[in-house]
């Protein structure tokens, strides 16, 4: 393997590891949960991403062969999450969780209204 | 050189799971867990994807395309559940 | 509008036998040919559940603009990822409500995944009438900046691409 490619690789690694590190830490230590719906959602969902680009470079590389199904889990999440986001922001607006003090706006008790 | 970043990534990702493991435990309403339990499995689907580099092997994919099925499914079933309080639509 | 009986929707079988060729991992007649028989028959058995999708007017402006929201995730992520790390006071959350001009169910499913997916901001809800989303952001200094950004940014170029009457 040469020695760019698997520059490349460690890269999209390191870069995919940092950025689901990043949601992780998002989802321990913001202050409530709509603000905790944030970090999960779009720091994980890219940093899958990342883990899987660098293993679609990998085995392409390696296979001598384009190997391009695991963009397939790529477009699975990122079709997934928002809905799931969705769904949960939705649950918790229903239960009435409560939200960070600062937070502006008028929140709706349940489905429009 | 990936014989380094591969257990460093490891690493991170497996730092990454305790921290969602401390806010599945802590998590003061259900949604919080089940955000959560989210957001775990889809880590761990990562660090899946990531062992079947460290081994050069292929056969790892089909258990992480089931575990992000099976978590979306699961994830939206909860949620049903909190909206509805039953799981039929 | 012709839409065959036996072939309810083109685009969706194209994408399946796609799906189907990534699947396998490997391009040979057989698979291509299973693929495209699974692409025709999953539409045809699940017509009813299906949701109308209106036909692509620009097919060129609908991949730059796919090319710009894929950018916009990954700003989006840095911001996101800044505003995680950095002190909590600086956090400046807030609810929207989006008056919406998309009338369309798939477009409106599309926006809103798009919304969640890319700038500070989480699709929270949607009135029964379709007429107002709610998001929540996670900075919003200026609300009706961020509105207007929004909505001139994604839903006026979904409106352009897709072929649908906005009223």
């Amino acid at each position: 393997m040469p020695f760019w490619i698997e520059l490349l690789i460690c890269a999209f690694l390191l870069l995919g590891s940092l950025f689901a590190l990043v949601g992780a830490i998002g989802l321990y230590r913001l202050p409530d949960f709509f603000t905790r719906l944030h970090a999960p959602t779009k720091a994980t969902t890219l940093g899958v991403g990342g883990i899987i680009i660098a293993s679609v470079i990998f085995f392409s590389v390696q296979k001598q062969g384009l190997s391009l199904h695991e963009l397939l889990l790529t477009l699975f999440l990122f079709i997934t999450a928002p809905v799931s986001a969705h769904m949960l922001s939705k649950a918790a607006l229903q239960q009435g969780l409560p939200a960070m003090d600062k937070t502006r706006g008028r929140r709706w008790k349940d489905d429009g209204f | 050189m990936l014989a380094y970043v591969i257990p460093l990534c490891m690493g991170l990702l497996g730092l990454a799971l305790v921290l969602n493991m401390l806010r599945l435990v802590r998590g003061p309403s259900v949604p919080d867990r089940v955000l959560a339990l989210d957001t775990l499995y889809i880590n761990g689907l990562a660090l899946i994807v990531l062992f079947g580099i460290w081994l050069a092997s292929d056969i790892f994919f089909e258990a992480a395309l089931l575990i992000a099925v099976f978590g979306f499914v699961g994830t939206v079933a909860v949620g049903k559940h909190l909206l509805h309080g039953d799981l039929i639509d | 509008m012709t839409r065959f009986a036996w072939l309810p929707h083109p685009g969706l079988s194209l994408l399946l036998t796609g799906v189907w060729l990534l699947l396998t991992n490997q391009l040979s007649l057989g698979h291509l040919l299973l693929g495209l028989f699974l692409g025709w028959v999953i539409p045809l058995l699940l017509r009813r559940y299906l949701i109308f999708v209106p036909r692509v007017r620009k097919p060129l402006k609908l991949c730059l603009f796919l090319l710009k929201v894929f950018w916009d995730i990954v700003v989006a992520n840095l911001h996101v990822a800044r505003l995680v790390l950095g002190p909590k006071e600086r956090l400046n959350p807030a609810f929207l409500e989006v008056p919406m001009v998309i009338e369309d169910e798939f477009l409106l499913a599309t926006l809103a995944c798009i919304i969640s997916l890319t700038p500070g901001t989480v699709s929270a809800g949607l009135t029964p009438d379709r007429k107002t989303l709610l998001l929540h952001a996670l900075d919003a200094p200026d609300i009706k900046a961020l509105v207007a950004e929004l909505k001139h940014r994604y839903e006026a170029p979904l409106l352009e691409i897709f072929e649908c009457s906005p009223t």
